[in-house]
């Protein structure tokens, strides 16, 4: 009998427990339901993007095998591609081959990861996580402005990689005033490629089709924009295409920066810094604007 | 304890007409681009605050795009909506403080954690500014967010990613996710559904208290009927339009009736005295008469046939459910 007396003792307890919750429960209801007044945001809107930015970068911060992926593949090019072409062409260009890819390389890596970063969208309404951003009381464009604002603090840190990579192991040529002047340049880049994601963003309607397409999107550009190999020299269809290309004109706004005041600029840079500025700011400025009323358009009127 | 009681009495019996509907929707109608034919057709009804109104009808009939129009997710084809005042085609950004929804599909984000959930969800209402970790923000979120652990009992797991819950867990904390900028009306579009039976019964158990705190108003969409049977307020639609509406006793008096069942050894005795007594009956494997209430004491008393078998069938609002579709079916075959 004494064995079981703790034992009678313990359900009693859990009888008069069950009686107690239905009270407890009301009184933690009540704590959720009617909180403190806390401190309020200074201004809602801004509030909203920076919500919306912080959680674009705790995604891929969880995300091991992008962390991963972003710190192999800028070493990956500038050896695995670079090395090569630097010993067999680098005496003919008359200059660094290595250093001048490693230009190219930051840029495509602020373009494109802005992008994919934007295409997450995709993902976000397979997961119907975007009702929860949409029926939230913000404004259409804190939406998108957050979301490229995130990613394109993600793309700046893997950007700060290829960066560092280049400064450390190939004697980047980047003055103090152009490491001033990068990080305008660089973030202009990431919202370039944003703003061409968001306008993709409405021709996709899964993560799947823009996983197929992207690559057919940016390789040509990748070639014809200069990243790996200058564009000089070249037959006039060709000329034309990389002229047409959006991408050129951000890589070379960032030589334009990068090469400033050093002996290789004239034979770098294509174009001179205020063209290159005007033809990114315009493409991006028409993107945002096409991009954000085709999206809001597709949400909301089905 | 006696304005608890009054205080309860109120809640369950929402004022009528004198107070201004919390959701008034008039002649909505949609129809989605490429479509043939109207998704949602004129549809009209008014919710009174308070109460639990709950939409039903078949797949496909227009229950979620009328959420997502009133949710203003969606752009209606015409029609008027009012929701806690404000105009749905003017007002939209105002009725997204006024509402809070749990979407038939789960709306959180499966590789964040729970606490990181409900964060983003106070900052994009603007209830507290952002801070990038939990213990920076103000401590009267953080006092909320305890008290909410504590209530789902998820203390422990409050900061893994959510996609190691369960489904009736993801749906309890989007409930309360969807309650914290303290709506006027709370969505619900099929909350149950891919939920076991115990799930769904303690996530009722957990509306009715939410229901009993506060005035928050639930407007509900689901298929199981039985979830209905408290509800104040039952609209039917099939095929984009209101096929019935009412309170459930209503519906199910209007559609069915209470029945008695009766069978016997002697099925002619019965029958014979049945004819006697002038009641109308069917016979088919039991005899069915549409008799209830007091008039069912009444008549056993006077019947002298042994009976094998005496049974009462009140109606279920499933049945009348089934009926009204069942006849919504036949009307538009017949078309």
């Amino acid at each position: 009998m004494a064995t079981l007396s703790p034992q009678s003792s313990s359900t009693q307890n859990v009888a008069s427990a069950s009686a107690t919750e239905a009270s407890q429960h009301e009184e933690l209801l009540r704590r959720i339901l009617e909180p403190q007044p806390g401190q309020r945001p200074l201004n809602r809107t801004w509030n909203a993007i920076v919500t919306i930015a912080a959680r674009e970068i705790m995604r891929y911060r969880r995300d091991k095998a992008f962390l991963l992926f972003s710190v192999i593949m800028p070493i990956l090019l500038v050896l695995g591609l670079e090395g090569p072409l630097q010993s067999n062409f680098g005496q003919a260009a008359g200059y660094s081959l290595v250093t001048f890819a490693i230009t190219g390389i930051l840029a495509m890596t602020l373009y494109e990861h802005t992008l994919q970063g934007i295409l997450s969208l995709l993902e976000d309404r397979a997961s119907d996580f975007t009702q929860e951003l949409l029926i939230a009381p913000v404004s259409r464009y804190a939406l998108i402005v957050g979301k490229i604002l995130g990613a394109s603090v993600v793309a700046l840190a893997q950007g700060l990689l290829v960066l560092l990579l280049g400064i450390f192991f190939f004697q980047f040529p980047v003055s103090p005033t152009g490491l001033l002047l990068l990080l305008p340049v660089a973030l202009l880049t990431c919202f370039s490629g944003g703003a061409l994601g968001l306008l993709l963003l409405s021709l996709f309607n899964s993560q799947r089709s823009a996983n197929q397409a992207i690559p057919l999107l940016l390789f040509p550009q990748f070639f014809l924009a200069g990243i790996f190999i200058p564009m000089r020299n070249l037959p006039w269809y060709l000329d034309l295409l990389s002229k047409i290309t959006p991408l050129r004109y951000s890589v070379d706004l960032l030589r334009n920066v990068v090469y400033s005041g050093q002996p290789e600029y004239a034979k770098v840079a294509l174009e001179g810094p205020l063209v290159n500025l005007v033809v990114v700011c315009a493409l991006t400025l028409l993107c945002l604007v096409a991009g954000t009323i085709l999206f809001v358009r597709s949400e909301r009127e089905r | 304890m006696q304005t608890a009681v009054t205080d309860e009495h109120r809640l369950s019996q929402p004022e009528q007409s004198t107070v201004e509907p919390v959701i008034q929707v008039e002649n909505l109608v949609k129809c989605y681009k490429k479509a043939q034919r109207n998704a949602v057709d004129g549809v009209s009804f008014s919710v009174p605050a308070g109460s639990l109104f709950a939409l039903l009808g078949p797949n496909g009939a227009g229950k979620t795009t009328v959420i997502s129009i009133l949710t203003t997710t969606l752009s209606p084809t015409a029609g008027r909506v009012r929701i806690a005042g404000y105009d749905l085609e003017r007002e939209a950004a105002h009725i997204r403080r006024q509402i809070g929804i749990v979407f038939q599909k789960p709306s959180l984000d499966q590789n964040l954690t729970a606490e990181e959930n409900v964060r983003l969800h106070v900052a994009l209402y603007g209830l507290y500014p952002y801070r990038p970790a939990f213990r920076l923000m103000p401590a009267a979120y953080r006092q909320q967010v305890e008290a909410l652990a504590e209530l789902l009992d998820i203390s422990e797991s409050l900061f893994k990613p959510v996609k190691t819950f369960s489904g009736g867990m993801k749906r309890k904390l989007e409930i309360l996710r969807g309650l914290l900028h303290r709506p006027a009306v709370l969505f619900l579009d099929e909350p149950t559904t891919g939920l076991d039976p115990e799930s769904r019964h303690s996530l009722w158990d957990y509306l009715r208290r939410v229901r009993a705190t506060g005035q928050t108003t639930i407007f509900l969409t689901t298929h199981y009927l039985e979830e209905v049977e408290e509800a104040d307020a039952v609209c039917i639609m099939s095929r984009g339009k209101i096929a019935a509406s009412g309170t459930p006793e209503q519906l199910k008096a209007s559609l069915t009736q209470a029945r008695l069942l009766l069978d016997a050894p002697e099925r002619a005795r019965l029958r014979q005295e049945l004819q006697q007594l002038g009641v109308p009956f069917q016979e088919g494997t039991v005899f069915e008469l549409p008799v209830a209430g007091p008039q069912v004491q009444y008549l056993l008393k006077r019947l002298e046939t042994p009976l094998s078998l005496v049974q009462t069938h009140a109606p279920s609002l499933e049945e009348a459910y089934l009926h009204i579709i069942g006849r919504q079916t036949l009307d538009s075959e017949e078309e």
